[in-house]
């Protein structure tokens, strides 16, 4: 379970990004963080990671603090942002190389994240060779490379173009099924909250903070997203956005 | 065939050019002394080329030290600067000034300070060469992605981790465009330098040769001497390219 209570973040600018913050995480759940630009989801998601130190209070896990230990968590950023030099299976390897774990030791866990992400084939191509939507999954591949127990993703399918999103949205889905990984996925993005997620956070205009809580029980399958319960959510959501919003 | 003719193309410009320069001296009676042609300045080559290649030598010596000291100072400077910004604050004004310094006005103060012909030559040389070592390489350890220093925190890296397999191959290219701009500036350097102490009794490299040369009227000899400069320039610069070629090749291959 991971807990942030009363979670505050001021820069030193004076900006005040997150203004209490409390919500609980169950294992396994899909959650959205979904906000306008500027409402602090990517500041949270660098809060619960570790990345940043938060102005007032505190993210627990499993009732105590501290920062995530190394390949505890996994992260998506928007960009891939792969090592130009390293093909897909050394990019895969990173994590597991920083931890210093042999070579030999990590192939099995990256020619499973690869599988994983369905691309054992491009193991020895580097990223230039990739498509955007390829470089985007080994992105993903070396998140879960260190088989983390939360996965946090940040606005990773902004960049790409329509098709390529639906289909790692898709992928995604499939792979959260099989694995049950506890995901955090922040978007901007009403339809891709609404698609993906089972719980989804709706969050204020700056200082962010949690404005709803809503959960998703959609159907699976192909029909998703042509089903009654994706419509009836989408409109929840927008419907939350309208009273939340500055008019 | 279109490629190949702009392979060739600057090939046949120069052959056309020398050409008519031949054809302008022979045809217009020009003394050597005013303009030798092409076969007067070949012809003076081979006539002292001895002192002109050892010459030549003397000069590719301080280059090659410049340009190896310009690197090491330029990378040490740039990896301080991007680990410390008190030591960027502290440090960035005088690396412009100096830079902006004309070496010719900075080199009779060397002179008279370090007492040893070959050093002095190639701290002249170094002044000129090192700031676009470490001006490219402070970019380019600068513009690694936040995302990638995210990444690498998540997982425990350790500072040397980030510096050896993050921060330093992200800037390997800009070090070495910073290289390559720095090899021949490392030669102008060396050439300045020669200039001024060669009046002040260093007498070795080839700038020294276009300056006796020049004292002895042989002007085919100064114009050899030009040429082996201009020459050493482009060999220096197309070598640094292959450097550049070779190490980044990984990189930009699928």
């Amino acid at each position: 379970m991971f807990a942030l209570e009363t979670l505050s973040k001021r820069y030193d600018t004076g900006v005040l990004a997150l203004d209490g913050v409390n919500a609980e995480i169950a294992p396994g759940e899909f959650v959205a963080l979904l906000g306008p630009s500027g409402c602090g989801k990517s500041t949270l998601l660098r809060l619960l990671a570790g990345l940043e130190a938060p102005s007032a209070g505190r993210v627990a896990w499993d009732g105590h603090t501290g920062a995530p230990a190394p390949g505890e968590i996994g992260f998506v950023f928007q960009d891939a942002t792969l090592l130009p030099w390293a093909s897909a299976a050394e990019n895969v390897y990173l994590p597991l190389k920083l931890r210093h774990v042999a070579r030999r030791e990590a192939a099995p866990k990256i020619a499973a994240a690869l599988a994983q992400v369905g691309l054992s084939e491009f193991a020895g191509t580097r990223p230039k060779g990739l498509s955007g939507g390829m470089r985007m999954r080994v992105s993903i591949a070396r998140a879960l490379v260190s088989e983390p127990i939360l996965l946090l993703m940040d606005e990773p399918f902004a960049a790409l173009d329509e098709f390529t999103r639906h289909k790692l949205q898709d992928d995604l889905l499939a792979l959260w099924a099989r694995t049950g990984k506890t995901i955090v996925f922040v978007t901007h993005s009403i339809y891709e909250a609404a698609y993906l997620a089972n719980r989804i956070l709706v969050m204020s205009p700056r200082p962010g903070r949690v404005a709803a809580d809503l959960q998703a029980r959609l159907p699976q399958g192909p029909h998703r997203r042509a089903s009654g319960e994706y419509v009836a959510l989408v409109e929840r959501i927008t419907a939350c956005f309208r009273e939340i919003m500055p008019t | 065939m279109r490629r190949m003719v702009e392979i060739l193309a600057p090939y046949g410009f120069g052959a056309l050019a020398l050409g008519g320069w031949q054809a302008a001296v022979w045809g217009l009676h020009v003394p050597p002394y005013v303009m030798p042609g092409p076969a007067a300045i070949v012809s003076a080559y081979f006539g002292a080329h001895g002192v002109l290649d050892s010459g030549l030598l003397a000069t590719l010596a301080v280059t090659g030290a410049a340009l190896l000291v310009a690197a090491m100072l330029g990378l040490v400077l740039a990896l301080l600067m991007a680990a410390s910004p008190l030591f960027r604050a502290a440090i960035q004004p005088w690396a412009v000034i100096i830079q902006v310094t004309p070496v010719v006005a900075l080199a009779p103060f060397i002179i008279i300070w370090v007492n040893q012909p070959f050093a002095c030559l190639v701290i002249c040389a170094v002044i000129v060469a090192f700031f676009p070592i470490l001006s490219n390489t402070a970019a380019g350890l600068a513009a690694t992605p936040q995302e990638l220093l995210d990444l690498f925190r998540l997982n425990g890296a350790s500072r040397w981790q980030i510096l050896f397999q993050l921060s330093l191959p992200y800037a390997l290219p800009d070090f070495l465009t910073g290289l390559r701009i720095s090899g021949t500036l490392a030669l102008v350097g060396a050439v300045v330098a020669e200039f001024v102490a060669g009046s002040g009794g260093f007498a070795s490299g080839l700038a020294w040769q276009i300056i006796e040369a020049s004292y002895r009227l042989e002007i085919p000899r100064m114009f050899a001497a030009l040429v082996l400069l201009g020459m050493t320039g482009v060999a220096i610069y197309a070598a640094l390219g292959l450097l550049e070629h070779l190490l980044l090749a990984k990189r930009n291959r699928a």
